[in-house]
């Protein structure tokens, strides 16, 4: 039915799109495993002798394992923290009618927007006086402005879902509020709570404003560390991008895990 | 109020007990500092001259601020690089999920909407470190690139001007996605059978797109808009690894410029009033945000 003509430029257009959106990953990848005068090489080189010299270099100099461990650490607890404080919260948007609710949803929602630079000032001269500075507990808690909202609204939505019938049932049943939300919300809506869950360790793990503002070096995280091979003369470029490599490759199979809701999480429902 | 609602009865304070720990955190982690930031606007606070102490100085800053040419120079330029890099985003963002919408070549369009993830994953301060290296004057892929049309090598990072478009090639890459997924969703709202009838009166896909599936796109521009401003306001990981706001100050963008003014200059005071600033703005842009888009939700 289709004229042939269309049917190969559509499909040459998402070869396009296909190599548009790889390209750049794929490039920092291929020059983890090129040897320097590879890298170096003027044109670029495309085929080339694979080698793991980069990530033995990063296995021996141990800044970058502990600054993943670090990275790992602080998206995991920020993350944790998240869910805990932010599903109740979600659960009482979800359900209930009380003055101000629109207000609260706003100042949920404006989060969003706000510039790191803007905490970071004061969050840094704050933490400098309290001796908290290069400390876990200053960028779990920093990084809880952006987790907090996200975990709010994607569960928000999702407890919204959950049909009210069940919870009046129970509530018949003499349940307590708490056990409704313990036993119903929580357990039907954990698809809804592990994609928020997701997107609050994605974008915990990829922060570098606090995280180059509020560290030293005892927690510096791992886009920290790749930054800071950035100076001197001759740079690293194989230790670079292997360690590109590490930091981008999980959260890109944790964005892979929820790519149907990505949108969702980028726009905070505005879009579905 | 739904029916279905209404019936579930709560006592007054049975969601305070919800929300108090939400709540009380983000008072603590977000509004206090927040507060705290505004209380340094109006001192002179200097950090690496501690003896001088911390004294409150009115408006100065922000008067300090308001005259400082380079403040209003970040800021056009921040609004430049909006400018430059959205309507390429909106327009290869369309053209995108058009691709995806259409029928035909089914496993090849569900890979390259999945590989649309990738760029939108991509931790922002590696997008910058790759940018260095793929802009690279002496081995860049970029000179290779440009040289298949005939274009010799440049210093990308350099020269100002093409520094600038080197920060924005990234930004395209890394947003272009967020646009093209957007409008895809937008593309998948219209009805099946309007679509189908329309496309059975008619060949033009420019007149679908126009008469059919615009309105439905609407929505999702105003998003877009909307955020990626927001964005471009927060823009500080990718520009601080690729070029430090260079050469000179070409890709200084407003949160790049108030981290230098805050954390290479110390000056803190001022910092802070540019800060607070910048607050005022993202606050209007956020407002704009609810009134367009949860007009439901308020309602």
């Amino acid at each position: 039915m289709r004229r042939p003509l269309g049917r190969g430029l559509h499909g040459l257009g998402l070869l396009l799109t296909l190599v548009f959106a790889l390209f750049p990953f794929y490039w920092m990848v291929s020059s983890s495993f090129k040897a320097q005068a590879d890298l170096l090489a003027s044109p670029p080189v495309w085929l080339f002798r694979p080698t793991l010299d980069h990530y033995a270099a990063i296995w021996a100099d141990q800044k970058v394992t502990t600054a993943v461990v670090n990275s790992l650490v602080v998206a995991s607890l920020t993350t944790l923290l998240a869910v805990v404080l932010g599903t109740p919260a979600a659960y009482a948007l979800a359900r209930f009618e009380f003055r101000g609710k629109a207000d609260l949803w706003f100042w949920f929602i404006s989060n969003r927007m706000i510039s790191p630079i803007v905490l970071a000032l004061p969050v840094y001269l704050l933490a400098r006086q309290a001796g908290l500075l290069d400390t876990y507990l200053v960028l779990v808690l920093i990084y809880l402005t952006f987790t907090l909202p996200i975990v709010v609204w994607i569960c928000t939505d999702q407890f919204r879902a959950i049909p009210p019938d069940l919870e009046q049932a129970a509530r018949l049943d003499g349940a307590r509020q708490f056990d409704v939300f313990w036993r119903i919300y929580l357990p039907l809506g954990a698809p809804g709570i592990a994609v928020s869950a997701i997107f609050s360790f994605i974008f915990s793990w990829n922060e570098l404003l606090y995280a180059l503002v509020l560290t030293r070096r005892d927690v510096q995280t791992a886009p920290v560390v790749a930054t800071s091979f950035m100076s001197g003369y001759e740079l690293p470029w194989g230790k670079i991008m292997a360690t590109g490599t590490l930091i981008v490759l999980p959260v890109t199979i944790f964005a892979l895990l929820v790519s149907r809701h990505m949108i969702r999480g980028l726009t905070m429902g505005a879009t579905k | 109020m739904r029916p279905g609602a209404r019936s579930l009865a709560h006592g007054r304070w049975t969601p305070l007990w919800f929300l108090a720990p939400a709540v009380l955190t983000l008072l603590i982690v977000g509004i206090y500092p927040t507060i705290f930031a505004l209380v340094t606007s109006f001192r002179r606070y200097n950090i690496t001259r501690p003896r001088d102490g911390f004294p409150f100085v009115g408006f100065e800053n922000y008067r300090a601020v308001l005259s400082d040419q380079t403040f209003w120079d970040t800021l056009s330029r921040t609004a430049g690089f909006f400018l430059t890099v959205i309507p390429i985003q909106l327009a290869l963002g369309l053209v995108i999920a058009l691709l995806l919408h259409r029928p035909g070549w089914g496993f090849l369009r569900a890979l390259a909407r999945v590989s649309l993830v990738v760029p939108l994953a991509t931790t922002y301060a590696v997008v910058g470190l790759l940018g260095r290296l793929v802009f690279n004057r002496d081995f860049g892929v970029a000179n290779w690139f440009i040289g298949w049309f005939g274009f010799q090598p440049v210093d990308w990072l350099g020269s100002p001007s093409l520094a600038f478009a080197a920060i924005a090639t990234m930004d395209v890459w890394q947003w272009t996605p967020f646009c093209a997924l957007i409008f895809l969703s937008g593309l998948s709202m219209v009805p099946m059978e309007i679509e189908e009838a329309a496309r059975l009166e008619t060949r033009s896909p420019l007149a679908l797109l126009r008469h059919i599936q615009l309105p439905y796109l609407l929505p999702g521009l105003t998003a877009i808009l909307i955020l990626r401003s927001a964005d471009v306001l927060k823009l500080f990981d990718m520009v601080f690894t690729m070029t430090r706001g260079g050469p000179g100050a070409a890709t200084e963008l407003i949160s790049v410029y108030i981290q230098r003014v805050g954390f290479r200059i110390f000056d803190l005071g001022t910092a802070s009033a540019q800060a607070i600033l910048l607050l005022v703005l993202t606050i209007i842009l956020s407002r704009l945000y609810i009134r367009f888009l949860y007009r439901e939700i308020s309602a």
